[in-house]
C-alpha cells in the first residue's frame, strides 16, 4: 500500500469514527421531550403573573396521606391539605384541636397512604362541596371541605383491611364506599395464613356521606376473600348499581404476583346497593361485631371529637338475592370505570391484552335470563358473552384505568407501554395514542369519571420520572403530564413535579368553588373554651401539674408575653388565639425545644399546643409565619423554675390590656 | 311661595332625612398588602368599616403610627350630628307647610351653616387623628410625617394611598341644597307676579 493509500485510509477512518461520535454526542444529548412539543404549548399553560388557572386539581399524596392542590393547566401548586399525617409545619394532628382526628381502634395512627380523591356530586356531576378521600393502609374515609380546604371529618371502616378501593360516591353522594383490599378473618382473629380460603373474607361498604359531621356505617356486604381493587358507581340507567374490581379470585395467600395471575378471568362484582337497602330494611341483614372511630370537627369551636361505635349490619349475599352479580374480566382488573351515559362498564385488566367493556342493558338482560356460568359463595357469575358489549383489541400494554371526555371518546393509561389510548365507545377502536414519561398510574379528565367530563386537559399521573426533571438525588419527584385532548389528536403540553406519589386525582372548573372560599374564621362565632378574645383577658391558671396558658396573638406581639411559675414537671398548655379578622394574616407560635411542633393559627382560630419542659431556664417563644414589619419583634419568654419552687404563677398584662382593662373599668 | 316651590322644599327636606340612613363620607385606604383595599364610611351618628372588620383592621394598623383607635362611641360629633340632620329635615318640613319665602332663605342660610361647620370640623377630626399621636409608643416614627387624610382628594401616607370622597348621604344634602336654592329662586317676587299674570 502506498504512503499516500494508507494516509487517505487512515482520514476515511478517522472520519468515519468522528461522524459516529457526532451522531452519537447529539443524539445521547438530545432531551427526549424535544421533538414532542407543538409550538404553542407554552402559550396554552402559561397563567400570566396576577390570573388566576382554570381548574382546581386535587391529587392524592400517595405515601405522604395528603392532598395536594395544583391549578390547571399551569399545574403550580396551590396547597397541601393534610388529611391522614401529622402536618408538623402547620401542628395539623399535634396540636390538642386536630388529635382526636387521628383517633383508631388501633390507637393513634399519625400517617397514612391517601390514594382516591372523590369530589362530591349532585345528580352524577362534582358540586364543589367537599372532596372525599381514602386511606389505604388503615382503612378511613375523609371528608374535606372545600370553603375552607381543611379535614374536617374521619370515618374509620371496620371488617376492613386496606381501604383501596374507596372513596368512590353514588351520584348523589349518599354513599361513599369502601372495600378491602386485603381479605382477612372477619371479625379479624387469630387463624393459620394457610387457612385463607377457609377464614378470609373481604367487605364491600357503604358509608353515608351527605350529612357533615354524621357519616356512619350504613351497611357492610361479607364476601368472598378476594383483593377489591377499585370501584365506581353507576350512574343514568344504571344509578342504583355500583361496580367493583377484584383480583385474586385463586385466594392465594403467598407469592401474589404468580399465584393471583393464573385465572384467565377475575371479577367486576356488580352490586345493587337498592336491593342492599331494601336487604336491610327487611332485616336480612345481620348485626355483626364491629368496633370503629367517627371523627369530626365542631363546626365553631373548631375542636375534633372521637366517638368510639360498635357493631355494623352485614349482608351476606346468600340472604339477600339479586344484590351482588359477577361479571367475568380478563386477568386482574384495576379500573371500572362507568361511561358518561352510565351504559358502559370498562374494566382495565392490567394483564390483559384486550380493555374489555360490559354492557349495563345487557347485564340486565342477563340476569333476566339467568345466564349464570356458576356460583361463587352464593353470588351468581354471569356469562362473559352474555354481558360483554365489545373489547378494545390491541390497545397497548398494562391497561389500568380509564375516563371519559363526554364527547364519545374513552382514554386508557397503559402501564406498561407507558402511554394514553383514545378509543371510540361504540366502535371500540383506536383513534389516538400518544406516549408518556413514564409508566403511567392514573389518567384524569376534570369531571371525567362523572355524567358531564369538561373535555378539555387530562392529567397523566405517572410512576417513574427518572431524566424528566433536574435529578435531586436517589429520590426524585413524581412527574404529571397535561395533555390537551380538545381536539382530533392528544397534545402533551406540559410537564409538572408532584408531591409523593399521586394516585388519582380530581378536578374541577375553579369558578365553582373560587367566591365560596372563606377568608377568615369569625372571632364572634368562636366557641373554643380556651378562646381569648381580646388582650385583656389573656392570662395563666395551674391545676395540679397542669399549667393554662392562654394568649392572643396580633399584629406584632403576643399578649401575655412574659410567662413565669412554670415548673419542671408540669405539662403546660398553650392556648393561642389569632385575634386578627384579616384576610391572610397568620401567625404561628414555637418554644425552644417543644418534643411537639409549631401552631400556624389561622384569623379568628384557638389552637392548643402541649409543651413539657423538662430542664429549668428561660424559654423563648416566637411567631414563625412573617406576619408584619415587626414579625421579628413577635417574641416573649417563658420561665421554667426547678420542681417545687415558690417563684409565684404569673402571666404579664400588656400596656394595650391594661388600657382596654381601665375602659372597661370605667 | 308656589306650590311648586313649596314642593321642591319638601323634597330638599326628604333627601336631606333620607341621608341619616346613608354613609356620608368614605375613606378608601389602598397599599400594595392590600390590593382589596380597606376602608370606612362615615355616617352621621358612626363611622363603620367599608367591610365587617375593616375599621379594627384600621385600628390595627394605626397603632403602629401612634394613631389613636377610631372608637365611633367616644366622638362627640357622631352624637350630635344625626339631630342636627334630622332638625334641618323637620325645619325644612314646617317651610315648606308655611310656604314662606323669607322662612325657605334662612332655611337655606342655616344649612348653609351647618355644612360649612361640619366639614371644617371633620377636617378638625382628621387633623387631631393625623397629628396627635401617642409618639411615646409609636413603633413607626417618621421625622415631620403626619397621617391627616385628605379632606376631598388622595394622599400618599406612607405604604397607604388614602382616598377620601363624600358618598351617597352627603350627595343627597348637596343635591337638597341645590334643590332648596332652586325653590328660593323660582319663588322670586318677579316670578311670582308672572306668574300670578
Amino acid at each position: 500500500m502506498s504512503p499516500l493509500r494508507q494516509w487517505s485510509t487512515r482520514l476515511a477512518g478517522a472520519a468515519v469514527a468522528i461522524a459516529i461520535v457526532l451522531i452519537y454526542a447529539c443524539t445521547a444529548n438530545r432531551a427526549p421531550s424535544q421533538s414532542l412539543v407543538s409550538g404553542d404549548a407554552a402559550s396554552k399553560v402559561y397563567v400570566a403573573p396576577g390570573s388566576y388557572d382554570e381548574y382546581y386539581a386535587f391529587m392524592s399524596g400517595g405515601y405522604s396521606g395528603q392532598i395536594a392542590v395544583y391549578g390547571l393547566p399551569s399545574g403550580r401548586l396551590l396547597k397541601v391539605i393534610p388529611v391522614f399525617s401529622q402536618f408538623a409545619e402547620d401542628g395539623y394532628g399535634y396540636n390538642e384541636e386536630t388529635k382526636p382526628l387521628f383517633q383508631t381502634t388501633y390507637g393513634f395512627v399519625p400517617w397514612d397512604d391517601s390514594h382516591h380523591p372523590e369530589l362530591s356530586m349532585t345528580n352524577g356531576v362534582p358540586d364543589g362541596r367537599w372532596l372525599f378521600i381514602n386511606a389505604n393502609n388503615t382503612p378511613r374515609i375523609a371528608r374535606i371541605d372545600l370553603t375552607r380546604f381543611e379535614t374536617d371529618e374521619i370515618l374509620q371502616i371496620p371488617n376492613a383491611a386496606g381501604g383501596h378501593a374507596s372513596p368512590f360516591t353514588t351520584p348523589d353522594s349518599k354513599y361513599v364506599v369502601s372495600a378491602t383490599r386485603f381479605s382477612v378473618p372477619v371479625p379479624n382473629t387469630d387463624v393459620p395464613i394457610e387457612s385463607y380460603k377457609q377464614n378470609f373474607r373481604g367487605t364491600l361498604t357503604f358509608a353515608t356521606a351527605d350529612q357533615p359531621g354524621k357519616m356512619d356505617i350504613a351497611f357492610q356486604i361479607l364476601m368472598p376473600g378476594f383483593d377489591y381493587d377499585l370501584g365506581h358507581a353507576g350512574k343514568g340507567p344504571s344509578n342504583g348499581w355500583f361496580f367493583f374490581t377484584s383480583y385474586n379470585s385463586e385466594q392465594a395467600n403467598t407469592k401474589l404476583e404468580e399465584n393471583a395471575s393464573q385465572n384467565d378471568k377475575d371479577f367486576i362484582a356488580a352490586v345493587n346497593y337498592k336491593r342492599a337497602e331494601e336487604c336491610v330494611a327487611q332485616g336480612k341483614a345481620k348485626a355483626a361485631p364491629a368496633e370503629y372511630y367517627h371523627n369530626w370537627v365542631d363546626e365553631s369551636s373548631r375542636i375534633a371529637k372521637s366517638e368510639k361505635k360498635s357493631g355494623v349490619k352485614m349482608i351476606n349475599p346468600g340472604d339477600c338475592e339479586g344484590v351482588v352479580y359477577y361479571l367475568p374480566t380478563p386477568k386482574s382488573p384495576h379500573g371500572v370505570d362507568v361511561d358518561p351515559t352510565g351504559e358502559y362498564i370498562v374494566a382495565g385488566g392490567k394483564l390483559a391484552t384486550v380493555i374489555p367493556v360490559h354492557s349495563f342493558t345487557k347485564l340486565q338482560k342477563a340476569i333476566a335470563d339467568k345466564a349464570f356460568e356458576k356460583t361463587v359463595d352464593g353470588i351468581p357469575v354471569l356469562k362473559y358473552d352474555a354481558v360483554m358489549a365489545g373489547e378494545v383489541q390491541k390497545p397497548g400494554l398494562g391497561p389500568l384505568h380509564t375516563e371519559f371526555d363526554g364527547k364519545g371518546y374513552a382514554y386508557t393509561s397503559m402501564f406498561i407501554s407507558s402511554e394514553v389510548v383514545k378509543w371510540k365507545l361504540g366502535t371500540w377502536e383506536v383513534v389516538d395514542r400518544i406516549p408518556t414519561y413514564y409508566s403511567i398510574g392514573h389518567l384524569m379528565i376534570p369531571g371525567g369519571d362523572s355524567k358531564q367530563p369538561w373535555g378539555k386537559y387530562l392529567v397523566a399521573m405517572n410512576k417513574i420520572t427518572k431524566d424528566r426533571y433536574l435529578p435531586t438525588g436517589p429520590e426524585m419527584a413524581q412527574s404529571a403530564q397535561l395533555i390537551d385532548i380538545s381536539g382530533d389528536k392528544m397534545k402533551l403540553l406540559l410537564d409538572f413535579p408532584t408531591i409523593d406519589e399521586p394516585h388519582y386525582a380530581q378536578a374541577l372548573p375553579a369558578s365553582m368553588i373560587k367566591e365560596k372560599q372563606v377568608k377568615f374564621y369569625q372571632l364572634a362565632k368562636n366557641t373554643s373554651p380556651w378562646v381569648t378574645r381580646s388582650e385583656s383577658d389573656g392570662g395563666i391558671a395551674r391545676a395540679g401539674k397542669r399549667v393554662d396558658i392562654k394568649m392572643i396573638a396580633i399584629r406584632s406581639h403576643f399578649a401575655p408575653d412574659n410567662i413565669e411559675g412554670v415548673q419542671v414537671g408540669d405539662t403546660v398548655v398553650f392556648h393561642v388565639t389569632n385575634i386578627e379578622q384579616d384576610w391572610d394574616i397568620l401567625h404561628g407560635f414555637a418554644v425552644l425545644g417543644n418534643n411537639n411542633s409549631e401552631l400556624i393559627l389561622q384569623p379568628g382560630e384557638t389552637r392548643s399546643l402541649t409543651w413539657i419542659p423538662k430542664t429549668p431556664g428561660v424559654y423563648p417563644f416566637y411567631c414563625t409565619d412573617f406576619c408584619s414589619a415587626l414579625h421579628q419583634e413577635m417574641q416573649g419568654y417563658i420561665r421554667v423554675s426547678p420542681a417545687g419552687s415558690n417563684v409565684k404563677l404569673m402571666a404579664n398584662v400588656s400596656k394595650k390590656a391594661q388600657a382596654q382593662m381601665d375602659h372597661n373599668a370605667k | 311661595m308656589s306650590k311648586l316651590s313649596r314642593l321642591l322644599i319638601l323634597l330638599a327636606s326628604a333627601l336631606v332625612l333620607v341621608s341619616l340612613a346613608t354613609p356620608l363620607w368614605r375613606i378608601r385606604l389602598l397599599a400594595p398588602q392590600y390590593p382589596e383595599g380597606l376602608g370606612m364610611d362615615i355616617h352621621a351618628g358612626t363611622v363603620v368599616g367599608a367591610r365587617e372588620h375593616d375599621l379594627q383592621s384600621i385600628n390595627s394598623l394605626n397603632h403602629y403610627i401612634g394613631m389613636k383607635a377610631i372608637e365611633p362611641e367616644e366622638i362627640a360629633e357622631l352624637r350630635v350630628i344625626p339631630w342636627c340632620i334630622g332638625g334641618l329635615a323637620v325645619l325644612g318640613f314646617v317651610v315648606a307647610a308655611a310656604g314662606r319665602r323669607w322662612m325657605a332663605i334662612g332655611w337655606l342660610a342655616s344649612f348653609a351653616v351647618f355644612g360649612v361647620v361640619a366639614l371644617s370640623d371633620f377636617y378638625h377630626w382628621e387633623y387631631e387623628y393625623g397629628h396627635e399621636l401617642d409618639t411615646a409608643h409609636a413603633i413607626i416614627k417618621v421625622p415631620g410625617m403626619s397621617y391627616q387624610p385628605p379632606l376631598i382628594g388622595s394622599k400618599q401616607l406612607l405604604n397607604f394611598t388614602a382616598i377620601s370622597w363624600p358618598t351617597t348621604g352627603a350627595i343627597l344634602i348637596g343635591v337638597a341644597f341645590v334643590v332648596g336654592c332652586l325653590s328660593v329662586y323660582l319663588a322670586r317676587p318677579h316670578a311670582t307676579v308672572e306668574a300670578a299674570a
